[in-house]
């Protein structure tokens, strides 16, 4: 597992602090990241105990404006924007003509449009479907170059980013976002996350993001901040339960085979999709996606088959060993109606699997944000 | 303890030979590729292996790795403190981290393997 320079890997602005940080650095979908620093378990057991710090400058950032972008993107997308106003988040999904995912994204609700910020290996085919498919007078503008992006998250990421910012952070809801100077840099502030605890996401210019690292990692030393890489990323949202494009959804998964119904308004007019997604509803959908916690030893991966008995009845889609169970936890697509006493296949051998509701981890502690 | 006393396989496994029972483990150049150590399949005392076989299984967070047997013989001991620790491999790979004991069929013939400065070269190569 040697990491090579490869001519056309990108960099974020913050490359040049993970190599002094000692990071191992991957290729992530065309990007330089950080894999990990100190190593994933201490840096997930970190993020749960105090407070870490994420770069996610690769990540795809669009702004589109214009008198019909609302109801461009409520054709585009699942949810029901109209109800986000300036100043609020969305959590929704961008689905094709058979229902299928072609992203999942979060919508900033900005004074004169919106900023949709997506997955970062999706970010040149969302661009063109979001272009190719908006209706009237609206516009989209690919920012992403343009912005960099980090993340604070933990259950003491208010006291670190207190004193680097004059914003009022104890009125800032989970999923408000505000214009912010963060150490002096002119920002976006949102209460957003992906880990399941309290935390924030700061976009900012490129050229002010190494200014604002430094200032978090600062600000955060009382607090035994530590950087925090995409392994630990991984972790920590599969302990929440969270799907990730690419492995519960993709273009052939449709949002009640994943579990993202509650995302799916299909009374709030057309959008592309919502034919296909009602009819599905109707016939019933044969697989749906199923948490499991594995009972003896072994670490769940995805490919590995889902057994009942000697049937195949699914596949896992994500699998990790959870640091704050200390067992294997995963997710998978499993036949509708096989809601017990499965097993999963590692290695010829079956280890028997408990299906869990979600979250796994239920102590994160955006949970006493959530007002 | 020495590294000096260990041979070295290319698949970056440790060997150290003591009467007719051989201790083998990781590299520590391994577990730090690997990352942390979070899952060890131990083998099955009195399996009997070829060199080339799969010894075992280690997994960190991130990947599922196989150990090669470097050696014929047949497993006397898997380390039972990897169950419960397994990320002492990435501290201590070439002490408590031990893997397992694999007692030497006759006649076994360890010149193929590496030197510690052999094997150091291999890696940074």
């Amino acid at each position: 597992m040697l990491t090579k320079e490869a001519v056309e890997v990108r960099k974020t602005a913050l490359h040049e602090e993970h190599e002094a940080l000692g990071a191992r650095i991957v290729d992530f979908a065309g990007w330089a990241m950080p894999m990990h620093y100190a190593g994933i378990v201490s840096e997930h057991r970190r993020v749960r105990s105090t407070v870490g710090l994420f770069d996610v400058s690769h990540m795809g950032e669009f702004v589109v404006t214009g008198p019909d972008g609302l109801a461009a993107l409520e054709r585009l997308t699942v949810n029901r924007l109209s109800v986000i106003k300036e100043g609020r988040i969305q959590y929704s999904a961008m689905c094709n003509e058979n229902g299928g995912f072609i992203d999942d994204l979060l919508i900033y609700a900005m004074r004169n449009g919106y900023m949709l910020v997506v997955n970062a290996a999706n970010r040149d085919k969302d661009y063109e479907w979001v272009r190719s498919n908006l209706e009237g007078d609206a516009t989209v503008a690919d920012v992403s170059d343009a912005t960099a992006l980090v993340a604070l998250q933990g259950p003491s990421s208010e006291p670190v980013m207190s004193k680097v910012t004059d914003a009022e952070l104890s009125t800032l809801r989970y999923y408000s976002w505000v214009y912010a100077e963060v150490a002096g840099a002119s920002t976006t502030l949102s209460r957003t996350g992906y880990t399941g605890e309290d935390g924030f996401e700061v976009y900012c210019s490129p050229d002010d993001a190494r200014t604002i690292w430094h200032a978090l990692m600062e600000a955060g030393s009382e607090f035994d901040i530590e950087p925090v890489g995409l392994g630990a990323r991984d972790t920590l949202r599969l302990e929440m339960g969270y799907s990730l494009y690419g492995s519960e959804m993709d273009e052939n998964r449709t949002p009640p085979e994943a579990g993202l119904m509650w995302i799916t308004k299909l009374d709030n007019g057309d959008f592309i999709g919502r034919d296909a997604i009602a009819r599905k509803i109707e016939e019933g959908v044969s697989e749906r996606i199923v948490g499991f916690v594995l009972e003896s030893r072994g670490i769940p991966r995805p490919g590995h088959r889902i057994m009942l008995g000697d049937d195949e009845v699914g596949r896992v889609t994500s699998g990790t060993f959870s640091p704050s169970l200390e067992k294997g936890i995963g997710l998978g697509y499993v036949r509708t109606g096989v809601d017990r006493g499965f097993s999963i296949e590692i290695r010829n051998k079956l280890v028997e699997a408990r299906a869990a509701s979600l979250p796994f981890y239920e102590h994160g502690s955006v949970r006493r944000r959530k007002k | 303890m020495s590294e000096k006393d260990l041979k070295f396989t290319e698949t970056h496994e440790w060997l150290r030979v003591e009467g007719d029972v051989a201790t083998i483990g990781l590299s520590d150049y391994a577990q730090g590729e690997l990352g942390d150590i979070v899952f060890v399949e131990l083998p099955e005392p009195g399996t009997a292996l070829s060199s080339g076989d799969v010894l075992t299984t280690v997994e960190s967070v991130k990947s599922v790795s196989e150990l090669y047997s470097p050696i014929d013989g047949e497993i006397v001991e898997g380390n039972a403190a990897l169950e419960d620790d397994p990320a002492v491999i990435n501290s201590d790979p070439y002490g408590d981290g031990w893997i397992a004991k694999i007692k030497l069929a006759e006649g076994t013939d360890l010149s193929g393997l590496m030197t510690t400065e052999q094997y150091e070269a291999h890696v940074k190569g």
